[in-house]
């Protein structure tokens, strides 16, 4: 018990003083897991589109396996990827092996399937009625689409934060890929899972805190974004081909 | 305007459109009525272009239709449509009527004065910066025909407009349809289920059964003289069956049914098995013990009331004269009259309000 009350009052005393390399590894933590949510969204949410406003042979099959990925272990993904990017490796003349590009390459692998999935799972909730309203006002098929993905902003961004979660609180491929090496790799998760065997509670006490403020941070500027972004759509749509 | 000529429409091997050819006039109100799934839906849905014929032609003001999506697109542009759900986006009342001007690159100073001038239209003017999903589903509908009209189509399509409206706010949409048609010309094809509303607004009435167009004409042909059995029943007449023409001097039929001989005027000649349609509101009751006054009925028959059922401030009177006949009387004639399940009346028809169908295997 003591050890938690001790590794609470610490962790604070870490963050109020901003300790260097508590800030190091959260920053580090933040911009590998935030580039990967940003890589991912920009693939996942035209994918999305892509496999929900097209009809064609094996679709329902497609869905499927996007859907068991869901659940595939980071440790998986983590060893694949480090499969192909070893030296030995296929790509490994690219040398991304124990490198943050790395990391950001594996958490993308990781959730971009969760993220597609759930962009998929947001356009089919826009009642078919808006679909059919567009076009009988005139829209063309990208201005129906455009109109479509934003009815959706809220549960598009639901699918973003979940992979942002995802990335953030994934050790499997932090380990395997990054290394868990200082000042270089080593992020909240890793940082943890080593200060916690070596018996140093304090310090992962106060990592633990710092990844949950994080998520925090970035779920309310994702909410930020989000509702400017409705306002940029719309002039993206009024400016469509055809219109 | 539109043109439409052996179009079929299947899904899979189900066809819900058969072989429909019809011609929309401009500037007229023309109502498709027809039970539900009978496909007024599928042919609406085709007209706007949301759908493609599986076979046959929709030509629209002479031009054919079935050209590639960027000619679609165009034609779509010169009509508009209001469905049965009104669909409206998460945003204000305002955007949502600007959709149809956005689309076609409209500046943003003028699409303004056109949504102020469409909300106006429907009398919505001080919902403009609502938000559209916090509204009633009678304003929800007006803001979908402001949003049809903004971009002034020549074409309105409407299907069902009023299914899941109160009666208010049915009655609301009904007169604005008529004030649009009359004020700008707007050539109208609504679908409805409700064959009184058909009757009420259209100037020619398309009647679907089963995804054939069984008949088309103006009111009064559909209601007094409609084509077939189903028809009737759908208008609001159950025909009178097994009757037979006994003899027909110059149009001046006498019909047997049962023990009872009908004066009608058909052309249909003796020897054939006919139909009746009466409609009910056509049908006197006099109690059967009143004296006989002098009337221009040339049918009297005597039958014994089977059943009294309300219908608003009417009641449906079932008359058992060895076929059901029905009346359509007033609640108070009803209370007047001492008329109550069990007792015996005389009903009479005018010959000229019978409408006879030949029994040629058309249901």
């Amino acid at each position: 018990m003591s050890d938690i009350v001790n590794g609470i009052v610490q962790a604070v005393d870490l963050i109020v003083t901003f300790n260097p390399e508590v800030m190091q590894i959260a920053a580090l933590s933040l911009y590998i897991s935030l580039s990967a949510t940003i890589i991912a969204a920009l693939i996942a949410i035209p994918a999305g589109a892509l496999i929900h406003f097209n009809d064609f042979f094996g679709k329902r099959a497609v869905i499927i396996v996007i859907q068991t990925l869901y659940s595939v272990p980071t440790v998986v993904v983590g060893l694949i990827l480090y499969l192909l990017i070893s030296r030995s490796g296929p790509l490994g003349v690219l040398g991304l092996l124990f490198t943050p590009q790395g990391m950001i390459l594996g958490q993308t692998i990781l959730i971009i399937p969760i993220m597609i999935g759930l962009v998929i799972s947001a356009l089919s909730g826009i009642d078919r009625g808006i679909s059919d309203t567009l076009l009988s006002l005139g829209a063309t098929q990208f201005q129906k689409i455009i109109e479509i993905v934003r009815e959706a902003r809220f549960a598009i961004l639901s699918a973003v934060v979940i992979g942002f979660g995802r990335a953030i609180a994934e050790v499997g491929v932090a380990m395997m890929i990054g290394g868990n090496i200082r000042d270089h790799t080593r992020v909240l998760t890793t940082a943890i899972t080593l200060e916690t065997g070596m018996g140093k509670f304090p310090l992962s006490i106060a990592l633990g805190i710092i990844l949950l403020i994080i998520a925090l941070i970035v779920v309310v500027v994702l909410n930020l974004i989000t509702s400017a972004l409705s306002a940029d759509m719309q002039q993206i749509a009024g400016r469509g081909p055809n219109g | 305007m539109i043109r439409i000529e052996h179009l079929t429409r299947a899904f899979g091997i189900k066809e819900v459109l058969r072989d429909i050819t019809l011609d929309i006039r401009k500037g007229e109100i023309f109502t498709l009525i027809g039970p539900s799934g009978s496909g007024k839906s599928t042919l609406i849905r085709l007209i706007d272009l949301l759908d493609s014929p599986s076979s046959g032609k929709i030509f629209f003001d002479g031009a054919d239709t079935a050209g590639p999506e960027k000619d679609r697109l165009a034609i779509r542009r010169r009509m508009s449509m209001v469905f049965q759900k009104p669909a409206v986006l998460n945003t204000t009342v305002a955007e949502n009527v600007a959709f149809g001007l956005k689309f076609r690159g409209v500046p943003a100073k003028e699409a303004e004065e056109k949504v102020r001038f469409a909300l106006n239209l429907v009398g919505l003017a001080d919902l403009y910066g609502r938000k559209a999903v916090t509204l009633s589903g009678g304003e929800m509908q007006r803001v979908a025909l402001a949003r049809a009209m903004v971009t002034e189509p020549e074409v309105l399509l409407l299907d069902e407009p009023t299914a899941n409206l109160d009666p208010v706010s049915s009655e609301m949409i009904e007169d604005l349809i008529v004030r649009i048609n009359k004020r700008f010309g707007t050539t109208m094809v609504m679908s409805t289920h409700d064959m009184v509303q058909g009757q009420r607004l259209a100037d020619r009435i398309g009647v679907i059964m089963d995804g054939r167009l069984a008949q088309v004409g103006s009111s009064s042909e559909i209601f007094y003289q409609p084509k077939g059995r189903q028809i009737a029943r759908f208008v609001g007449i159950d025909a009178i069956t097994g009757g037979r023409v006994i003899e027909n001097k110059g149009g001046h039929a006498l019909i047997r049914v049962g023990e009872t001989c009908f004066e009608a005027l058909t052309p249909i000649p003796g020897g054939k098995r006919v139909s009746l349609c009466i409609r009910p509101e056509d049908v006197t009751l006099t109690p059967s013990d009143s004296v006989s006054e002098k009337t221009s009925m040339r049918n009297r028959i005597v039958g014994r009331i089977k059943k009294i059922v309300p219908s608003g401030p009417f009641v449906r009177v079932t008359v058992d004269c060895g076929f059901p006949l029905i009346a359509l009387i007033t609640r108070r004639s009803c209370t007047d009259l001492g008329l109550s399940p069990g007792s015996m009346v005389i009903a009479g028809v005018k010959a000229t309000a019978i409408h006879v169908l030949p029994d040629d295997g058309v249901a």
